[in-house]
Formats: C-alpha cells, sequence, structure tokens
C-alpha cells in the first residue's frame, strides 16, 4: 500500500486537532487528521458545554483568553456558532471558605483582563430569587457562557475539510515512527502515513502516542457524570458552577437543564478496542442533590438522558501543550483535565502558529511535558 | 441465589412460575400495578369486564397466564409499580424507582422479560391528537373500557391490525377503515408458511371475514398520504393499490407496524445487538434457551425478538430453565424446545406476510415530523447529511448533530423510522446505520433530593 505524505499529521478529532487542521489548512498546510472513531466523539463531543474562564488555573487563562476571542467569530470561522451563547458564568459558594476562594480569585482575573464582578451576600437572592439557600455568594464573568459540544468539533472538521484538510474517521494509527526526518504512522487497516511533523492531540490516548516517543507522563482517563433532563420553563440564565467543581449547571433556551457532576467509568481499551464510557447511577443520584441544593426547583423535575465519555487528566490539573522533549517535529496537546472545550479552538491555532512560525505569544513553560518525574 | 426477573407478562410469569418450581424465590419487578403484560393487561378492580369480551379467542390463555400470575405473586418477591431504570451487569445491580424512591436490587442471575411496544412509521398529522398507536388503542379498550374515538380508522399492517379494528367493532365503535400497508399478494406468498400456525392464521382470517361481512371499508396495499385536520383528526387519505386518493371522515386513527422490542436493559447491560432481517428489527444477542453472552442474564419474550404471546410463554419458561441448568439442577427440556423450534418458523412465515413498511418511513417528506419530542422533520434529520458539520454516517451521530431521539422518547418512538430516513438519505442498509445507544435511565426518572 502506498504511503499518504502530507505536511502536517494530526492524530486525534477533537475540538483541539479539528481546529488545528482548519487553522493549518487555512494557512495552506498540506494536512490529514486521523480520528480512531468519530470526530469529537470523546470528550470533545460529550462534555458539558461551557465555554468558561473564570476559575481557571491562572497558566491556562492567556490560552482562554485567545479562545474566547476565537469563539466570538466561530461563526464565520466554523460556518456555525455551534450554539455558542454569551451567557456569562455565575461561579457559586456554599460556604463562608469558598466564598474566600471567590474573592482571591478577582486578583487573578485582573492581572488577566477577565472580567469577573462579585455578587455578595445581599445582592446574589436578589439578582437570582431561583437560587436556594445554601448559595451565600457568587462571581459573575459575564464573558463566558456556553455551547454544543455535540456540534463544535463536527463543525470546525467540516470547515478544516472545505479548507483543503483531509479527515480520516475510523483510522486508529497503530503503530508510530521516525525516520530522523519524517514521521511513519501506520493504521489498523494497513495504510500509512508520513510528514514531517505530527501533533499529538489525542486526548487521554495522547498520554499513549507520548509514550510511544519516548516521553510517558503520568495520565489517567477521566469521565464527565453527565444528566440532561426534560425541557422545562427557561428560568436559569446563567451557566452555574460551584468553587471545588462538584457539579455545574445549564439550562439551555428550549428547556433542557444539563447537569455534571462527579466521574462515570470507562475503558480506554487496548489498540483495536472500542472504548466505551458510562455514568454511575449513586453519582447522578448525587449529583442531582447537589443541583437541588443549588435550585431547589430543579426537584421533580426528570432526568431523560445520562452520558459519559472518556479524557486524559493530568497530576496537576492542567494538560501537555508544547514540542516534544525527545522528538524534533512532535508537538503535543492532551490531558485537558476535564476543561478542554473552551481551549480546544485556541489550541488548535497555537499549534498551527508552532509548526508554521515556530512561534506562539501563549506562554507555554507551565505545560511542557518534562514537567513529572520520570516514571519509575 | 440471588434471581431477579424484570417483567410480569407471559415470559415474566412462566419464567417465575419455573423458579418457585425448583424452590427459587425471585425478585420479580413490573413497572405497571399488575401483571400481565400489555397483551394480557387486566382492567382496574371496579372495572372487571368478562375475559371473553376482553380477550377473544385468548380468554383462555389469558385466564391461565392470570391464574398462574396471581399464584405467583405471594410466593414471589413481587415488586409491582417498579421501574428498573439502569442495569450494572458488572456489577449484578438493577437500580429501580418506586413512587418516587430509589432502590437497587443485587442479583446472581437476572431473567430480562421486558416487552415491546409499537413500531410506528410516522405519517403527515400523526402528532394530531385522536392518533394512537394500534398498542395504545387496544389498552384503551382492555383497560379503561374505552375507545381512543367514535369514528375510528385503523392504519398498519400486521395481525393486531385486524386484531384491534374487530375489537372496536365488536366494542360498538364505528370503524372508518381499516388500511393495511401490506398488499393482499405479499400476504398470500406468506401463506403456506402461516399454516404451520394454523389456529393463529385461522383466526386472522376469522377477523378480516367478519369485518368484511360486516360491510366494514377495508383496503390492501395502501400508501397513506395524511391524517387530516387541524386541532382534532377529521379524516384520513390514502392512495389505493391503483394508485386513486381515497379518503375516510374519522376522529381518531389508531397505527402501528408491528411490534418492537423494549430491549433498552439488554442494551445497557452490554448484551450485543444484531440486525435481525426478517423482523426487520435490532435484536439484543441470545441462544435459544434465552441465555445472552454477559454471564447471569437470560432474555425471554419480545423484548428479545418478536415471537408474539405464545412464544413469549415457552420463551419465559425455557430461559428459567437456562438458568436453572447453568446453577446445576437437571432440567428436561426437549419438547419445550421442539415447540419453540416449530413456533419460531410460524413466526417467519408471519414476518414474510407483514413486511415492515421500510419505504414509507424512508420517503416521509421533508416537512413531515418524524420526532415528535424534538420536533423534527424528516428533512432536517436528512440535512445532518450536507452540514454545517462533517456528514453523519450513522445513526447516533446524526442524533448528536440533529437531536433525533433525543426527548422523553429517547428514540423509542422515533429511532426506527429515523433509521430508515437517514439509511435512504445515505443509500446504504438500515442495519449499517446502526440503532440508537441505549442510555440511562430506560424511561424518565426524577431528580430526587433524598435517596
Amino acid at each position: 500500500m502506498t504511503e499518504t505524505r502530507c505536511e502536517v499529521l494530526i492524530v486525534g478529532a477533537g475540538g483541539a486537532g479539528c481546529s488545528a487542521a482548519l487553522h493549518l489548512a487555512l494557512r495552506g498546510s498540506r494536512v490529514v487528521l486521523l480520528e480512531r472513531g468519530q470526530v469529537g466523539g470523546q470528550a470533545s463531543g460529550v462534555n458539558y458545554g461551557g465555554v468558561r474562564q473564570q476559575g481557571r488555573n491562572p497558566a491556562e487563562l492567556p490560552i482562554a483568553r485567545k479562545s474566547r476571542e476565537i469563539w466570538g467569530r466561530m461563526k464565520q470561522l466554523a460556518g456555525t456558532e455551534a450554539e455558542f451563547t454569551v451567557t456569562g458564568h455565575l461561579k457559586l459558594a456554599r460556604t463562608d471558605a469558598e466564598e474566600a476562594d471567590l474573592i482571591a480569585y478577582l486578583d487573578v482575573a485582573r492581572q488577566h483582563g477577565l472580567p469577573l464582578r462579585m455578587v455578595g451576600r445581599n445582592a446574589i437572592h436578589v439578582e437570582y430569587p431561583w437560587l436556594g439557600p445554601k448559595v451565600v455568594a457568587g462571581s459573575f464573568a459575564p464573558e463566558d457562557g456556553s455551547a454544543n459540544p455535540r456540534l463544535m468539533a463536527p463543525a470546525l472538521a467540516r470547515a478544516a475539510r472545505d479548507a483543503g484538510a483531509t479527515i480520516h474517521e475510523r483510522t486508529e494509527v497503530v503503530e508510530y515512527a521516525h525516520d530522523g526526518t519524517l514521521f511513519h504512522l501506520r493504521t489498523l487497516a494497513g495504510g500509512t502515513f508520513s510528514a514531517p511533523v505530527l501533533l499529538n492531540l489525542a486526548g487521554f490516548w495522547g498520554g499513549r502516542i507520548a509514550a510511544a516517543f519516548g516521553e510517558a507522563v503520568p495520565i489517567v482517563p477521566l469521565c464527565p457524570n453527565m444528566v440532561v433532563t426534560e425541557p422545562v420553563r427557561y428560568f436559569i440564565e446563567p451557566n452555574l458552577g460551584v468553587v471545588g467543581g462538584n457539579v455545574y449547571l445549564r439550562q439551555i433556551p428550549r428547556g433542557n437543564i444539563i447537569i455534571g457532576g462527579g466521574h462515570g467509568e470507562s475503558d480506554p481499551g487496548q489498540p483495536g478496542d472500542t472504548p466505551w464510557s458510562r455514568p454511575v447511577p449513586e453519582v447522578t443520584m448525587q449529583a442531582a442533590r447537589l443541583a437541588i441544593a443549588l435550585v431547589p426547583a430543579l426537584e421533580g423535575v426528570q432526568i431523560i438522558r445520562t452520558w459519559s465519555g472518556i479524557d486524559g487528566q493530568m497530576p496537576d490539573r492542567i494538560p501537555v501543550i508544547g514540542p516534544s522533549s525527545t522528538t524534533p517535529g512532535l508537538f503535543h496537546a492532551f490531558g485537558f483535565s476535564g476543561h478542554g472545550f473552551q481551549l480546544g479552538p485556541a489550541i488548535g491555532a497555537i499549534m498551527s502558529e508552532l509548526v508554521l512560525d515556530g512561534r506562539t505569544d501563549i506562554p507555554l513553560e507551565p505545560f511542557r511535558i518534562t514537567r513529572f518525574a520520570p516514571a519509575a | 441465589m440471588k434471581v431477579a426477573v424484570v417483567g410480569a407478562g407471559p415470559a415474566g410469569v412462566r419464567a417465575v412460575e419455573v423458579l418457585l418450581g425448583a424452590g427459587i424465590r425471585p425478585v420479580w419487578i413490573d413497572e405497571a400495578a399488575d401483571g400481565g403484560g400489555r397483551i394480557y393487561q387486566r382492567p382496574p378492580a371496579p372495572l372487571q369486564r368478562d375475559p371473553k369480551a376482553l380477550y377473544g379467542f385468548e380468554a383462555a390463555r389469558a385466564s391461565d397466564l392470570h391464574a398462574a400470575l396471581d399464584a405467583a405473586k405471594p410466593r414471589a418477591d413481587w415488586r409491582p409499580d417498579t421501574l428498573v431504570w439502569n442495569i450494572h451487569s458488572g456489577r449484578k445491580q438493577l437500580n429501580t424507582l418506586n413512587a418516587g424512591r430509589q432502590g437497587v436490587v443485587e442479583y446472581d442471575a437476572a431473567i430480562l422479560c421486558t416487552g415491546a411496544m409499537d413500531r410506528v412509521v410516522p405519517v403527515p398529522g400523526w402528532t394530531l391528537p385522536g392518533v394512537t398507536t394500534m398498542g395504545g388503542a387496544q389498552i384503551a379498550l382492555k383497560s379503561q373500557g374505552c375507545g381512543i374515538g367514535r369514528q375510528v380508522a385503523f392504519l398498519g399492517s400486521g395481525p393486531l391490525l385486524w386484531l384491534v379494528a374487530y375489537q372496536y367493532a365488536k366494542a360498538g365503535a364505528q370503524i372508518a377503515a381499516v388500511l393495511d400497508t401490506t398488499a393482499f399478494a405479499t400476504k398470500l406468498a406468506a401463506a403456506p408458511g402461516l399454516l404451520r400456525g394454523p389456529a393463529t392464521f385461522a383466526k386472522g382470517l376469522y377477523y378480516v371475514a367478519w369485518l368484511r361481512a360486516h360491510g366494514i371499508r377495508i383496503a390492501e396495499g395502501v400508501t397513506p398520504l395524511a391524517i387530516e385536520g387541524t386541532g382534532d383528526v377529521t379524516g384520513i387519505t390514502w392512495r389505493d393499490a391503483a394508485g386513486r386518493t381515497q379518503c375516510a371522515a374519522c376522529d381518531a386513527v389508531g397505527l402501528g407496524w408491528g411490534l418492537k422490542p423494549e430491549a433498552q436493559l439488554a442494551d445497557l447491560a452490554g448484551i450485543p445487538f444484531d440486525f435481525d432481517a426478517l423482523q426487520h428489527n435490532w435484536v439484543p444477542r441470545r441462544d435459544a434457551a434465552g441465555r445472552s453472552p454477559v454471564p447471569g442474564l437470560y432474555l425471554a419474550g419480545d423484548g428479545s425478538g418478536i415471537g408474539g404471546a405464545e412464544v413469549a410463554e415457552l420463551a419465559g419458561a425455557r430461559a428459567a430453565m437456562a438458568l436453572l441448568q447453568d446453577a446445576g439442577h437437571a432440567v428436561e427440556t426437549a419438547a419445550l424446545d421442539r415447540r419453540l423450534a416449530g413456533l419460531a418458523r410460524f413466526r417467519a412465515a408471519l414476518e414474510k406476510a407483514f413486511p415492515f413498511p421500510a419505504h414509507l418511513a424512508a420517503g416521509l417528506p421533508d416537512d413531515a415530523l418524524f420526532c415528535r419530542c424534538e420536533g423534527l422533520t424528516a428533512g432536517e434529520l436528512r440535512a445532518t447529511i450536507t452540514g454545517p458539520t462533517v456528514a453523519a454516517p450513522e445513526l447516533n451521530r446524526a442524533k448528536a448533530v440533529s437531536r433525533a431521539g433525543m426527548g422523553r422518547c429517547q428514540g423509542r418512538v422515533c429511532g426506527p423510522a429515523a433509521a430508515e430516513i437517514l439509511a435512504a438519505k445515505l443509500g446504504c442498509t438500515v442495519a449499517e446505520v446502526g440503532r440508537l445507544r441505549g442510555q440511562a435511565p430506560v424511561k424518565p426518572i426524577p431528580l430526587v433530593a433524598t435517596p
């Protein structure tokens, strides 16, 4: 079988991979994107859909700011805004300690130019009368919002394809090699691909690719436990989170309420397997209790569906982003630890800058792959 | 040994009977207040009616099953009004909901007898009040002693079409028309096979003959055009076998094209599914005795592939025997296996006689609703092929992009039609577009503050 040659090979068609394919193709690169399953089939497609900047690790804020700018022009970039709506994100405190946490973050936000407004004890129940008595304060990020994760990666993929990128779904890479100049990838079906540049944007499975190039990292699978209710009267406008993150919920204008909290279970599988993931009933029930504590009117609303998917989590809860320490031409961005959806569009742009310009304005030092102690 | 039986229809009753006979007292769960399943559903106490009037030719069989049900209830750990909304086959747990309260049932082995539901092909106007599934129309009559309308048209195919029309006529309803989408010739071609089940075949012929003898308007090989009305049903139009447009005034329509398994629990348990081309249904994998590939799980009745009530009774008993055999009991099954094999051959002929009208779903006009919960038209599903996202190559992706099957029914109603519409648009088989994956809960459950 003849080898398919291109300029940039990307593995993993989540939001980051599709965005990278799009940004590279728009700048004229010959790109091939390989995806084991379907575009946006795991973390990028099954997550909560939060387009949130507030509360992030400060190291991520420059990426989140850049990504928010791209979200703002998603319609022009991808042909659809993927239901991106600027509702604001309201992060809630349920104790004094949590309130102190919100206040402390105001300084972080200011340093990064992120608009953020504290909603104090008196104002919170006036502005949001549907919040339960356990809520003591909140901080409101007016630029944040949410989008439909099921649409975002497929829309970016469509735009990338229209811009000239080649996308192969149901194409699992089972062998990685580098001959000093070119990467050579072989797929389960026996296809071979080569390019001088390889982007590892493969989520949890990105850890396996890094390991194949001699830089294993301590990554574990992370499965959000997600719930959606029947549609009810629209009354929760902002995207809601809490300090500590044990529950988060949002309502879409058509009425359904999406609730996340806790983790499901999964098996990412060995090469050639189909990964699986699913919610855990007790976790679903716990998320329901926490959600009702935030918004008492949710009691009795019917759950119609639950789901999960697989993301990769790093020990310090921030991703690996940047060049390989072992192999020239290899760049990583994986292990988004459950909050990569908002970042995906910018990650693609940053990857295109690293590949084509050899640099990016975004500080990537905190995300270097060498930050973990070598595996014993 | 902890054994759970889910469902108390014909399969569940006979499964429990066999288990009790072997000294096993199962946890026995049914979503309804009483057992009997949909086919032998009994009216609530104040509405007692004569079994002959309720079940017709099946009265003796219904009475037998009810007797077995009533005898078994006090001997089993009987839990009516209880929804099993999730199964974890690794932990061997069922998640239940009863009177708003969550529960967990542990099992070493479980028999899933989860039954079936009507299979619907959308027809323009099918969401009007007054349009009901054939099974729903029958249950209204059996359980509540009322009809879905005064002047009722029945549209569909399969044995239930003629039976329900007959039952409505006997109950005093005016039958506006009985419209069969299967051509007479198709049924005739399957007649030799149908003779394998002579009693069932004769009953079918009797209903048709009775309806004809009473001057009821009957048309075969029809193409439904629309259920007419604004606000209420006022009539139904169709194209007859000769290509002429026909209409009948009516105030209600019962429709249905056979049944589909209610197999969500089997799906959540991780049992693989295969497309049964003859039934035109996805069915969970099991052997002839009802063993699934998942250890400790057995399947019986229409939930494991449509076979009808008579087969379900035998299959329920057989699955319980398989469970006992696997637990080391010596059980004689040769005679039962022969009867099941014979009935399977009759069933195959029945499916040939009443094929699912895939072309009707596939040909649904772009502006016709196929997904009631989400208010989606066939055109909106077809648009998942053309963007603004990468094309959906299979049903779950089409669901993600279009919301088809994302509403309260979770695709139980619209799933089969969605698969036909998508397959036709993609130019592939309905087996190739796949099926909507099961996601807990099996049916909606409330968010609750206390467990």
